[in-house]
């Protein structure tokens, strides 16, 4: 059906932009996303994510730049990609008005396939995303959890072998947020690719082969979750102090850590693990500091937009050329604090 | 292009029973809509009857009289009545995420807008049979009219519901909300009543009969009373047809126009 090989890229985007009115949604970003991966952009509302996924997924039309998916041009061909993709959009795009099975059966229609098929299609989803008993309810009386499963479920009846899946965890309580993980990481397990938007970091550290980040319409960094996470300045070891007097000494033996004056409280740049956190206990006991709280602190999605946006803190390998993977950061943490 | 004509007619199909779908589960609103002609012909036969009735018929008429002049009308007004259905439930059609999905799918790029057309014909011809059995039960019968009328009275019907419907679902695709499709969309319940559906146009005042008499609605009228009750057609039909046809193209590529810009 789609004419990518293994090897070849599923979605390539060069120079996407995309303006509504005066405002720059999309300035010129570009993504290429091998066969059978799960490619993450990863971004705070208004990013612009939700758009780049429109614009992909041929719902809506970009101002400029060259877009491939499936090996299809998404201006020149738009319905050769509709039928190379599947979509799941962050809002629920299910019938409310008529039961689940009833929208599987309402794909399987559109999708051309014969009825014996259909039904067994419909039947063999319902069953694998857990909505057997619900099958013959209306849709719009699921839980958010239920919603999405259906969506998703919708989204396989064609087999698509290329998935876009925007924000699909939003909203969702922790054990649903498990369980969609489950299903996108066997997904790609059958060789499906997958174009992920998410908010958060973990969600994005725990699925994507490939995460870039999307901020104020530009790709800020992207690498492999491990190479993104040396970018990012945020992860600190926290020591508080409850007098002021040790918290001034401590403050001027540890010349690397940034202070905190009204919190009484120091942070010394570390990734968490248990090396580094046994070298800053060494050097701590060396320079006989004794704090009050000791804590770890890891990088969330903040301590990425605080470094990938804030003026100082800039790393300087940020949008690096690609495809050149070799450009991507890979310089040790203190250069880049 | 015979491949892209059978998924045509396949996808619309499929959108069609989606629609049909709807108004099964939901048919409250269709009813309501229903509502609006049936207590008007009552109204007006019941309880304004007889001073109507004298009124058109020079003082000798009885109430049957008027219940005869009176049913065209009020069957192009139940057609007016219930496209207005059709544009609420386009406007909040195109609100839902699965209208979205349908877009980023293979399929007729037409058919779920001609899937809502098709839905409001067929339900416009079930409202006009519904609400002409009122108008039997209360004593309505055509004058002689051959199974010829009958057929092309069927006929206009069912152009008049294109017609209207395609307008009907401009509104919808224009309007934001279902609130506003129902505002948008009133002038196809007003103007039966400015048309000649419940007095004679001869009997308004003369700065109003230009009003009255160049709309879509009383040539379709007194097209459907001529073969009805066998009164003078004159040139109302073709003006009718006219009607229709312009009618039907101007919402169909205003629609479809509507259709294809990019979504919000």
């Amino acid at each position: 059906m789609t004419t990518t090989t293994p090897h070849s890229p599923a979605i390539v985007a060069n120079g996407l932009r995309k303006a509504y009115g005066d405002k720059l949604v999309l300035d010129g970003i570009d993504v290429s996303v091998p066969a059978g991966t799960i490619f993450s952009l990863l971004g705070p509302n208004g990013a612009g994510k939700t758009t780049a996924v429109k614009i992909l997924s041929t719902l809506i039309s970009a101002d400029g730049g060259e877009l491939r998916v499936g090996g299809h041009d998404v201006a020149v061909d738009p319905q050769a990609v509709r039928a190379a993709i599947g979509v799941t959009g962050q809002f629920s795009a299910v019938d409310g008005l008529i039961t689940g099975e009833e929208n599987m059966l309402l794909m399987a229609d559109l999708h051309h396939l014969s009825k014996r098929e259909g039904r067994r299609v419909a039947a063999q989803l319902l069953e694998r995303f857990d909505l057997v008993d619900a099958a013959r309810k209306p849709a719009q009386s699921y839980s958010g959890g239920m919603k999405r499963r259906l969506d998703l479920a919708m989204t396989l009846v064609g087999n698509p072998r290329i998935i876009f899946l925007d924000e699909p965890t939003t909203g969702l309580d922790p054990r649903s947020r498990h369980n969609m993980w489950g299903i996108i990481r066997e997904l790609v397990s059958d060789g499906v690719t997958v174009f992920l938007t998410t908010q958060y970091l973990e969600e994005a550290d725990e699925l994507a082969h490939h995460i870039a980040v999307l901020n104020d319409g530009k790709i800020a960094a992207e690498g492999t979750a491990d190479e993104l996470k040396r970018l990012i300045p945020g992860g600190h070891v926290r020591l508080r102090f409850s007098d002021p007097a040790a918290y001034r000494t401590a403050a001027e033996a540890l010349r690397e850590a940034s202070t905190d004056d009204e919190a009484l409280s120091l942070r010394i740049p570390s990734d968490g693990s248990q090396r580094e956190l046994r070298a800053v206990l060494d050097w701590l006991d060396t320079a006989g500091i004794e704090a009050d709280e000791l804590t770890v602190h890891t990088p969330d999605l903040d301590d990425v937009f605080f470094a990938l946006t804030s003026g100082s803190g800039r790393p300087t390998t940020h949008r690096s050329n690609r495809p050149n993977q070799s450009n991507q950061p890979h310089q040790s943490k203190e250069n880049v604090r | 292009m015979s491949g892209a004509l059978s998924l045509a007619l396949r996808d619309s199909n499929t959108m069609l029973r989606r629609n049909l779908l709807h108004a099964r589960r939901y048919p409250s609103l269709t009813l309501n809509l229903l509502l609006t002609p049936v207590i008007l012909l009552l109204l007006f036969v019941y309880v304004f009857g007889d001073v109507m009735s004298a009124g058109i018929g020079g003082g000798g008429a009885d109430r049957s009289d008027y219940i005869a002049y009176i049913v065209p009308g009020i069957l192009m007004m139940t057609i007016g009545g219930t496209v207005v259905g059709a544009a609420v439930s386009v406007s909040m059609d195109m609100t839902e995420g699965v209208i979205a999905r349908f877009r980023t799918m293979a399929i007729h790029r037409g058919s779920v807008i001609i899937g809502h057309v098709v839905g409001s014909v067929l339900q416009s011809l079930a409202s006009v049979l519904l609400v002409g059995a009122v108008a039997v039960a209360i004593g309505f019968r055509s004058t002689d009219a051959t199974a010829l009328e009958w057929l092309a009275a069927f006929g206009l019907v069912g152009l008049v519901a294109l017609a209207l419907t395609w307008i009907a679902v401009g509104m919808g695709l224009a309007s934001p909300n279902a609130e506003a499709a129902s505002n948008n969309a009133l002038p196809l319940i007003l103007l039966p009543l400015i048309s000649s559906a419940f007095v004679p146009i001869d009997a308004m005042p003369g700065w109003f009969q230009p009003v009255a008499e160049y709309q879509p609605f009383t040539p379709a009228i007194e097209t459907l009373r001529g073969l009805l009750l066998g009164t003078e057609i004159g040139n109302n039909g073709w003006v009718a047809l006219a009607w229709c046809l312009g009618l039907s193209v101007l919402g169909y590529r205003w629609s479809t126009a509507l259709f294809n810009r990019d979504p919000k």
